[in-house]
């Protein structure tokens, strides 16, 4: 019955000491679909050599994705939380109505109007992101309902405004920053992108801001226990959405030169998709700006490289389903991997071993 | 000694449940003393009412000898007081750093600060300061405190509450999801908080490390305290026998000594 163990012995540690920084790099599933993304691109160049690989067709494809770009950061922090905005795609285009009717009646091609215009939209996307944020936070209605029940009234409302026609007068100055401006040899729109992507990126993972979105999402109770004012940060969190979605209208207004009324439908889809394959949590309290960002040019070169190899691009709804549910269930079972305490959390060979 | 905290006659009910009825407790400075009852008894719903976490029907409580209403648990916090949950609200995605600065961060100087911008340097040094205080046995601050074992959270847990408290830390249940060595850490922890002039208020189930570390057994039954024993010389039998009413008292309240 005596105690043998000197008392140094019981504190054993039960966990490695320190992981090692590329043990936890590799950990990360941005890491992964990077890797994904990187095969992809060596299979379309093999395939198809210098024109796949051409600066034009990487322009082209950041040109696609930047409306998208914008929409993801804001989305990635809705979702840390382990909430959802359903509604960006809508706002997005009753932000650009309300922006094109703004210009409309001021009337004028200059940057004068144009930025009234710009005030308009963002304005429109923050008081939807606002009203969305009270519902989910103050109100305490699921955000799967809340944004579901914005995006309905959005668009119609936007209709409503337009009897459903597309407002096609848009400033020159808006639509000339499109085509003309490059910035750094970057082309406008996504040198806006990557500004917000960046900015986005800082204020996730260095400001307090971003560590209270992932405590929300890692912990909601815990969160308000060390008095984080969970409501304030919820609203706000979802009025960053809604003002993301005011400013991809106003790059949409410039890409497009007029409203797209039926053309968003599936934009909030697409968006959440490139933020889950990116690694962001469903469930809340993990993810990254990196990973929307890779998330985005899977789908958008998968489409350009099967348009390019001569495959239809039909199969890219194919392939990028099949990715989003595949980047899904090897994010899961890490993370069950990581619950369980195990030390080789690396999914891809559990992966090898279910189909051995 | 006079008692840091005291709570003298207070009531509080749920609809026609009297969660507490004309309950006293006191806890005197560097104090380990331990709130057990059966399920049900009140040991929560006290510990709820002395932090600010649900106010009370009747009844004063003392903070230093000063009568004082603790309305919010940020009041609590500001007074020197910290509670760790038996949940222990730890962010499992965080890591034990950014858990014990949650709420709290260290702003960066100057116009980063202003933008709300961290200083992630000197929040891991007073973090691992606080921590080596404690011969804690958390080894990596880097990793998620989702995939450490259940005592290196619960020690997270402690150090962040004694991290913030100066005066008392309140502890639900902290030994009840542990193992035997586990759990043998967290008695040496309450330990070594009361070595540094804190207070701490244990609620457990458990009689034989009630009995081990703390210094007076308040026992709770039926909404109220119904006996105060000192640890020593004090067995498991009577405490239990407290705990279900089946020692003898005289009279179902306390006698005010």
């Amino acid at each position: 019955m005596s105690v043998i163990t000197p008392p140094e012995q019981t504190s054993v540690p039960d966990a490695p000491e320190t992981e090692s920084y590329l043990r936890r790099l590799a950990n990360l599933q941005s890491v992964w679909i990077l890797g994904v993304l990187v095969v992809i691109v060596v299979l379309f160049s093999l395939a198809a050599g210098g024109k796949f690989l051409s600066t034009s067709n990487f322009s082209l494809i950041s040109q696609n994705i930047a409306v998208w770009a914008v929409l993801g950061v804001g989305m990635t922090f809705v979702i840390i939380t382990s909430g959802i905005d359903l509604s960006i795609g809508s706002v997005l285009v009753f932000s650009s109505v309300v922006a094109a009717k703004v210009m409309q009646a001021v009337g004028g091609d200059g940057w004068g109007v144009a930025g009234l215009g710009i005030l308009g939209a963002l304005v429109a996307g923050v008081a939807w992101g606002l009203l969305n944020g009270v519902l989910v936070a103050k109100a305490k209605i699921p955000a799967l309902i809340v944004t579901l029940g914005s995006l309905s009234v959005a668009l119609g409302l936007a209709q409503v405004l337009t009897g459903g026609i597309d407002i096609r007068s848009v400033p020159e100055a808006l639509t000339d920053f499109n085509t003309y401006i490059k910035i750094a040899g970057i082309p406008a729109l996504p040198f806006v992108a990557l500004v917000v992507l960046v900015i986005g990126g800082i204020v996730l993972h260095k400001t307090r801001f971003g560590r209270y979105t992932y405590a929300i999402g890692s912990n909601e109770l815990g969160a308000r226990r060390v008095g984080i004012n969970v409501d304030r940060h919820l609203i706000l969190v979802y009025g960053l959405s809604g003002a993301m979605a005011g400013l991809g209208a106003v790059l949409a207004l410039a890409q497009f030169g007029t409203t797209t009324i039926a053309g968003q439908s599936l934009t909030n889809l697409n968006v959440i998709a490139a933020v889950v394959i990116g690694g962001t949590s469903i469930f809340g309290g993990e993810g990254s700006i990196f990973g929307t960002v890779v998330g985005l040019f899977i789908p958008a070169v998968l489409q350009a490289g099967f348009v390019i190899i001569g495959v239809e691009s039909f199969w890219q709804g194919v392939a990028v389903g099949s990715v989003l549910v595949a980047a899904v269930y090897v994010d899961q079972s890490r993370r069950a991997a990581a619950l369980r305490g195990a030390k080789s959390g690396n999914p891809l060979r559990h992966l090898l071993k279910l189909k051995k | 000694m006079a008692p840091i905290l005291e709570a003298r006659g207070i009531s509080r009910s749920f609809g026609h449940v009297r969660a507490l009825d004309d309950a006293s407790f006191d806890i005197e400075p560097g104090e380990v003393v331990a709130l057990i009852g059966d399920n049900g008894a009140g040991k929560s719903t006290m510990v709820k009412a002395l932090t600010g976490n649900l106010p009370v029907d009747s009844g004063d409580i003392f903070f230093e000898g000063e009568p004082v209403t603790i309305s919010t648990p940020h009041q609590a916090s500001e007074m020197g007081m910290e509670v760790v949950y038996q949940d222990l609200a730890l962010a499992p995605h965080l890591n034990p750093v950014q858990n014990m600065f949650l709420g709290r961060e260290i702003p960066r100087k100057g116009v980063l600060g202003f933008f709300g911008f961290m200083d992630e340097k000197q929040m891991r040094a007073k973090a691992e300061a606080g921590f080596r205080d404690l011969g804690g046995t958390v080894r990596s601050f880097t990793a998620q405190v989702g995939a450490m074992s259940g005592g290196q959270r619960q020690q997270i847990a402690i150090v962040r509450a004694i991290s913030w408290a100066d005066k008392i830390v309140f502890l639900d249940e902290p030994t009840a999801a542990l193992g035997v060595v586990q759990t043998k850490n967290v008695l040496d922890t309450i330990k070594r908080v009361r070595d540094k002039g804190i207070a701490v208020v244990l609620i457990s189930h458990s009689m034989p490390h009630v009995l081990e570390v703390a210094d007076r057994v308040q026992v709770m039954r039926l909404g109220t305290r119904v006996a105060t024993f000192p640890a020593d010389g004090t067995t498991v039998e009577q405490l239990v026998g407290a705990m279900t009413g089946a020692l003898d008292f005289s009279s179902r309240k306390e006698s005010t000594s």
